[in-house]
């Protein structure tokens, strides 16, 4: 029983991972219907920030909590800056080109960010400092989950619910989802769409940069490639669960995170992924919008 | 006289290369100045702060800073330039620059053509061999040009086959390498444990290929578009990650070495001389590739695939089995991937599973969009697009993968329609057809 | 515009012109030395093939500095027979199709002495076209037995031990710490699935000592807290990694977070000092086989301190093993006095040569003598040698 609560909340924990990513992911497809494959590179960007903005607080003095915050600040700032520009300079003068344009581009773009860091830093895996203290009510359960765990899991439900509060109650959240339905009547009605689809950009890449920080420095170590395979789980999480839709890309990252962990745990990790794609295919196939995506009826 | 009005057309074109994008030339210097200090501002942590934790070192390196802001403030002007280009072309469909005009009469004169594809044959034939011509030895490709070649040729070969699942029948697969890998281990293993040849493997590899995209493509062709390019990328891995770890049969990641390349009546051939019959091989492959392409494009299926990408709903109505025409694309597709990869098991000798990750898959897609949807002529652009350049840009060492990625993303920018568009002006003809 | 496909045909007819001109040029060059009276060429070209991009390219990039800087050390002192040596690199982003790609171009370019490729998988898929071209090639961190072993390829020599020799050293370790229960855990990797595999059937082999795990992580992925639960479930009172050091130093934090401390033992994937700085205080305590203790060595010392004033940074992996092959190779063809395939690799068979690995020539196999593995343990944040 207690390897049983032990799997479930690793699998918990690599959920909520996974959902911090997928979030981001979720958001832009459902404005443009694009799959941004530079989406895991901003993570990794946002983690980069952190982990230089981290060291230069260190090296001056400051004190451990000051430093995550202010490190999360401006790995948001930065990550925000790039998903701005890359949807500036990669996807925009692609708008009413052949659906698949993008996504090539987004592969390209994707590819570009990896050397780009890999050049500038290194191509080493880098130390990635204990930005999360550990917290004195914890050292009981230090076996079971580690405090880093808990802020993980904490972040991913409150900017679940804080997105989810946010696209249905602010005008901005109203204009996406106008957006995200049919884009030419929120031009009409008087939607700046430009400024939505920059804005969902900026919100995701946020979204990204918290999870890069947080998981950089959970995991200890990062090198510029570890957005390549976080940005194709949480991809897969957002489709699971549905994409487009907030708390399904949670729901999904959760699925898919204990689908893992218990396919470690029972089975085997050879296989872990197996599982993984194989839960994805059996509910598509009898939920092909996933778990919690609307079957769009298509009218002719 | 003359030369005023060029000095004044050269200022002109001058002026508006400066200004274009934008009002006038103050209002681009304005924009280029803001999108260079945008630039340094969001390039700043990464490119001029080093940070070792370890040590506890900070390196600065604001020449960085310099370069960026350079590139960027006459960078953009080319930027601008180009999208207005690319915005001027929308307008003016008929405006055909000069090389375009040549090309034209080359298309439209059955001649010039003919003898044009016919010299493009004749190097590509002779182009590997090496021969002695007034005395002055003579090679167009030497032993890395025709192996790069090779390589080149089966991604076409790839692209092609692809091209029928996303370019014709327009579903979106990210998997389609683990077609390539089946016929890759399906050669690899039976040349190991039966000896089986080269010519006997290639028509088992389309075989199996055929088989696994059926067996596949029967559980996921209810879903539409992204869902649909999402389950072919699981599935695209879970045969990797099979083959990974069913070290019994697949060796797993320490791979089978040895493949034996592909014989001819028993001769015993130097790699040189391998690589050159390789070379004619994939020739061959290419051409009847193009030719059943070609053929399936224009036959009944094949016009059932563009309707069912155009309308799906429309399709149904009009009677075609939309399972029936999807399953035949998606096992038509996996069959040339049976095949190239049953070449280059034979090509390399020796396969692993890491030769057949999402990244792959990835590349053959890219070359199938960048050549341009649909388009046979296309998808040969794209292939020697995206596996020569990479090849070519060796000399520029550790940057060949960032150029390689920005030229993905500017090509995409500035001819998001690929590079060739398929000629099927749906209702500009009466008698449609695609002319590939 | 949709004539393009034309344009690019152009293009790529020029592009061929041009090289055929290169390769006529080339041509007469070569023809050049064969008929010239001076018999040593004006320089010497190595080749550098490995992983230089991709997600591997922290393996393939020191041997590119080290090979750097090895040349730059014989220029200074007046060349290899008095010809100057240049770097040329080439990337396979350790993969086998690009392997063959790198090592034509190679052949193309008529270089004769290659360092490389850092993968077994992209090595082996390489070497017969090096066999048939008669190049001479010595991998830094190609671990995979039958390389050598099968007998294949004459012209293969490496600078490191292969899987074998370190599993048996590691298990005779392991069964000398006491341990009774061992968790093998790989990254599915050649080098690491091999490596582990030969830990079970060694340990399989031997009384008194068992496998009660054996498993395989996801190179990359985000945790591996499953799998510490299950090496903590399974009552193994050892763990044997085979791997690289990031998935390592994930598993072990994450084992030593979890309170789960008995030993953790690894292969000279780990043991890199980049492991202990990734890990940090989780890293004391870990045992690693590695190459024989040489950071005493004079010649590895300066190798280091050469890295950091040119490149400003601490050497990656593999990196003494790279200066190593890059020091052997060309000393060997300085013994040989010139490039000739078999000369240089009887030079290599030999003669010993001092290295940054230590004093090595190359047995009948083409594995070095001298060159064996000792037990390593982080102690105070440093690699001890365990005696």
């Amino acid at each position: 029983m207690e390897y049983f609560l032990e799997l479930l909340l690793g699998g918990l924990t690599r959920g909520s991972i996974y959902a911090l990513i997928a979030l981001g992911y979720t958001m832009v497809y459902g404005i443009i219907e694009l799959i941004n494959f530079a989406h895991g590179e901003i993570y990794m960007i946002g983690a980069f920030t952190g982990l230089i903005v981290a060291g230069l607080l260190t090296m001056l003095g400051f004190p451990g909590i000051s430093i995550l915050a202010i490190a999360i600040t401006c790995a948001i700032i930065w990550a925000a800056a790039y998903g701005y520009t890359i949807e500036k300079v990669a996807y925009k003068p692609l708008r009413g080109a052949p659906r698949l344009s993008p996504l090539i581009s987004a592969i390209g773009m994707s590819i570009f960010l990896q050397n780009y860091v890999m050049l500038a830093q290194t191509s080493d895996f880098l130390p990635f400092p204990e930005l999360i203290p550990e917290f004195g009510f914890m050292s009981d359960f230090k076996t079971v989950m580690s405090s880093s765990e808990l802020v993980i899991i904490v972040a991913t439900v409150l900017s679940c619910i804080g997105l989810t509060l946010f696209i249905k109650f602010t005008k901005l959240g109203k204009a996406m989802r106008a957006t995200a339905q049919n884009r030419k009547m929120a031009m009409l009605v008087g939607i700046n769409v430009d400024m939505v689809i920059s804005a969902t950009f900026i919100i995701g890449s946020s979204l990204a940069a918290v999870g890069g920080v947080l998981i950089a420095s959970h995991v200890g170590q990062i090198n510029y490639f570890i957005g390549f395979i976080a940005g194709i789980k949480a991809f897969t999480a957002a489709v699971l669960g549905g994409i487009g839709s907030i708390p399904g890309a949670m729901l999904g990252a959760l699925v898919l995170g204990l689908t893992e962990a218990f396919a470690t745990g029972y089975v085997s990790s050879d296989y872990e992924d197996v599982f993984a794609f194989c839960l994805l295919v059996l509910i598509l196939i009898f939920r092909p919008a996933g778990i919690m995506g609307k079957e769009k009826t298509q009218k002719v | 006289m003359s030369n005023e009005t060029k000095t004044m057309n050269q200022q002109g074109f001058v002026e508006s290369f400066l200004s274009a994008g934008s009002d006038s030339v103050a209002h681009a210097f304005k924009k280029s100045s803001i999108a260079a200090i945008w630039f340094v501002f969001l390039t700043f942590p990464i490119m001029v702060i080093k940070v070792n934790t370890i040590e506890k070192t900070v390196a600065w390196k604001w020449e960085n800073m310099a370069y960026i802001a350079l590139a960027i403030f006459f960078g953009s002007f080319v930027w601008r330039w180009l999208l207005a280009q690319k915005e001027l072309k929308k307008d003016e469909t008929k405006g055909e620059t000069k090389v375009e005009a040549l090309l034209t009469v080359i298309q439209t004169t059955p001649l010039i053509k003919f003898s044009l594809l016919c010299l493009i044959g004749v190097i590509a034939v002779v182009a590997p061999l090496k021969f002695t011509f007034l005395s002055s030895k003579f090679q167009i490709f030497d032993l890395y040009q025709t192996n790069i070649m090779v390589s080149c040729l089966v991604y076409v070969v790839l692209g092609l086959g692809l091209n029928i699942v996303v370019g014709l029948a327009g579903l979106l697969d990210l998997g389609y390498v683990a077609f390539y890998a089946v016929g890759a281990y399906a050669y690899a293993l039976s040349n190991m444990h039966w000896g089986l040849g080269f010519w006997f493997a290639l028509p088992l590899g389309a075989v199996l290929g055929t088989l696994l995209g059926v067996v596949l493509g029967f559980p996921v062709l209810r879903l539409r578009g992204d869902y649909l390019a999402i389950v072919t990328l699981g599935f695209g891995e879970i045969i990797r990650l099979v083959l990974e770890n069913w070290g019994d049969i697949t060796m797993g990641p320490s791979g089978i070495s040895n493949i034996s390349r592909p014989g001819f009546f028993g001769m015993k051939m130097t790699i040189v001389d391998s690589t050159i019959y390789m070379y004619y091989i994939m020739i061959g492959l290419v051409i009847f590739t193009i030719f059943c392409v070609n053929r399936l494009q224009n036959s009944r299926i094949g016009r059932a695939w563009l309707a069912l990408r155009e309308d799906e709903i429309a399709c149904q109505a009009m009677g075609i089995d939309k399972m029936k025409t999807k399953l035949m694309a998606f096992a038509l597709g996996a069959t040339w991937a049976g095949m190239a990869g049953v070449v280059f098991a034979a090509k390399t000798t020796f396969i692993n599973p890491a030769s057949f990750t999402f990244w792959e898959s990835a590349i053959i897609l890219s070359i199938v969009v960048i050549g341009g949807m649909g388009s046979i002529r296309g998808v040969i652009v794209g292939a020697i697009i995206l596996i020569l350049v990479p090849e070519y840009l060796r000399d520029f060492a550790e940057f060949r993968m960032l150029l390689f990625g920005a030229i993905m993303v500017l090509v995409m920018v500035f001819r998001p329609q690929g590079l060739h568009q398929p000629w099927c002006h749906f209702h500009l003809r009466p008698t449609w057809s695609c002319h590939p | 515009m949709r004539k393009l496909h034309l344009i690019v045909l152009c293009l790529a007819m020029v592009a061929m012109l041009v090289a055929c001109g290169e390769a006529e040029k080339k041509a007469d060059e070569s023809a050049d030395v064969k008929t010239g009276e001076t018999a040593a060429p004006a320089k010497i070209v190595l080749g550098v093939a490995g992983a230089h991009s991709g997600d591997l390219a922290s393996y393939g990039l020191p041997s590119v500095n080290a090979a750097k800087l090895v040349a730059a050390k014989l220029n200074a002192a007046g060349g290899v027979n008095g010809a100057m040596v240049e770097v040329v690199a080439q990337d396979d982003q350790c993969k086998p199709e690009l392997a063959t790609n790198a090592a034509t171009k190679m052949v193309s370019e008529e270089i004769t002495i290659v360092l490389g490729h850092i993968c077994s998988g992209a090595t082996k898929a390489a070497m017969p076209i090096y066999l048939e071209s008669k190049i001479v090639v010595i991998s830094p961190s190609a671990t995979n037995p039958p390389l050598t072993q099968s007998g294949d390829y004459p012209n293969f020599f490496r600078t490191i031990a292969p899987d074998d020799a370190q599993a048996a050293l590691e298990v005779a370790f392991a069964k000398g710490l006491g341990l009774k229960k061992i968790a093998v855990i790989h990254d599915k990797g050649d080098y690491g699935k091999g490596f582990a595999s030969f830990c079970k059937t060694y340990i399989e082999a031997e009384d008194g000592i068992e496998v009660v795990l054996f498993e395989g992580v996801t190179p990359g992925a985000v945790d591996y807290s499953a799998v510490v639960q299950k090496i903590k479930g399974s009552g193994a009172d050892g763990v044997i990694f085979g791997g690289y050091h990031p998935e390592a130093s994930k598993i072990v934090s994450g084992m030593r977070k979890k309170g789960v401390d008995f030993p953790f033992l690894s292969d000279d994937g780990v043991k890199d000092d980049t492991f202990i700085k990734v890990a940090g205080k989780y890293a004391e305590g870990v045992y690693a086989t590695g190459p024989m203790d040489f950071s005493d060595n004079p010649i590895y010392q300066e190798a280091v301190a050469a890295h950091k004033a040119e490149f400003g940074s601490d050497p990656g992996p593999f990196f003494p093993e790279a200066y190593s092959a890059a020091l052997a190779l060309l000393t060997a063809v300085e013994n040989a006095g010139s490039t000739d395939y078999d000369k240089v690799v009887e030079a290599l068979h030999t003669q010993y040569v001092d290295t940054a690995v230590g004093k090595i020539k190359f047995d009948a196999k083409g594995d070095a003598e001298g060159v064996g593995f000792s037990v390593y343990q982080v102690r105070d944040g440093k690699y001890v040698e365990v005696k």
